[in-house]
């Protein structure tokens, strides 16, 4: 349960960029979530609302846009998506994978009024 | 720019009018620049540092404890994080041990900023070896970097083979996944060859050891890959 304190430096990040670019309110912010960040998007959602509370951000909506997770195989080089975490690559069968993608943490956009 | 004349001064927003600024930042920006800054340190000083990640109850702290004789505890140190109590660094004390213990009270993992905190009650310069102990999750520590140089995953057999494929996140992050309590593996009918089939798949970049903190069992070959020089450092 750190979907809290990642909260936090959601708030923190966009009331800085809201500052610097004069706005009176934030209306949408996105999120870029990996499937392997080891984060639950519901969590995330509900911890939103505490901590966007008596915000310019209060009542912003929340776009969560999930990464999902892909590995290139050592063995053939092909790209595979790494499902449930299991790094089985289905060009070859062989088990290994460099990720490529899948841990992203990440504040993509911000829509501001 | 301007909207009356042009010229370079940036013009007030328009109130109602939105904007849509693409950031693509971290949330973890913060945390990952003060572990990019902590392994710097590390480096110069010479130290190896391992970040243990576990589920409450694995045996992290009895693992160092039973370590703690076949190591060189002179020029080691660990900082142990737990929600509440120093429990844990009073047992790694009695056992020999540099000891600091982090509180974090209602969090549920360790940061680099906590590490950096607790660096302050250690001479560095006088140390090989560093090990963190982080606070008992297998989902929150992982996304996390403490600066570390490897990080160790505990798995107890106790636990069941399955536990890789729950928590996919932390394992895949492995350097080093460490069996333990494997004197109980009969008592619990853990299926060795299951679990070691899982660890593949999650994480097939790991070095498996297996031990037993109680009856010593694999201590040997893990002190030897602790060894500030003999494992690679990343």
């Amino acid at each position: 349960m750190h979907e809290l304190s990642l909260m936090e430096a959601v708030r923190q990040q966009v009331l800085v960029e809201a500052e610097r670019h004069g706005a009176q309110r934030i209306e949408a912010i996105t999120l870029r979530v990996g499937s392997l960040a080891g984060v639950d998007p519901e969590a995330l959602a509900l911890a939103f609302e505490v901590v966007m509370a008596e915000s310019i951000a209060a009542g912003a909506r929340l776009l969560i846009e999930s990464v999902p997770a892909l590995a290139r195989c050592p063995a053939c080089l092909g790209t595979y998506p790494v499902l449930n975490g299991i790094c089985l690559c289905p060009h070859c069968g062989g088990l290994g994978g460099h990720l490529l993608q899948g841990r992203e943490l990440q504040l993509a956009t911000l829509e501001l009024e | 720019m301007c909207v009356d004349c042009g010229c370079s001064t940036t013009a007030a927003p328009e109130p109602g009018t939105t904007r849509l600024l693409d950031l693509g930042r971290s949330l973890l920006e913060r945390n990952d620049a003060r572990a990019a800054s902590l392994r710097q340190t590390f480096r110069t000083a010479g130290v190896k540092v391992l970040n243990l990640l576990s589920s409450p109850g694995a045996g992290k702290t009895a693992l160092l404890e039973a370590l703690a004789p076949r190591l060189p505890s002179a020029a080691m140190a660990v900082i142990v994080g737990d929600l509440a109590t120093d429990n844990d660094s009073r047992r790694l004390q009695s056992a020999g041990l540099q000891a600091v213990q982090i509180t974090t009270g209602a969090t549920c993992h360790l940061e680099a900023a906590m590490v950096e905190r607790a660096l302050h009650r250690l001479d560095l310069q006088a140390l090989d070896l560093l090990v963190i102990e982080n606070v008992g999750n297998l989902v929150c520590p992982a996304a996390y970097d403490l600066g570390e140089t490897l990080r160790v995953v505990l798995l107890s057999v106790t636990e069941g083979e399955d536990k890789p494929l729950k928590y996919p996140a932390t394992f895949h992050g492995a350097d080093l996944v460490v069996l333990t309590k494997v004197d109980l593996a009969a008592a619990v009918d853990f299926d060795r060859a299951l679990a070691m089939q899982h660890l593949a798949m999650v994480a097939p970049q790991a070095e498996v050891f297996e031990v037993s903190a109680r009856c010593g069992d694999g201590l040997e070959d893990l002190v030897a890959w602790m060894a500030p020089a003999s494992a690679p450092c990343a």
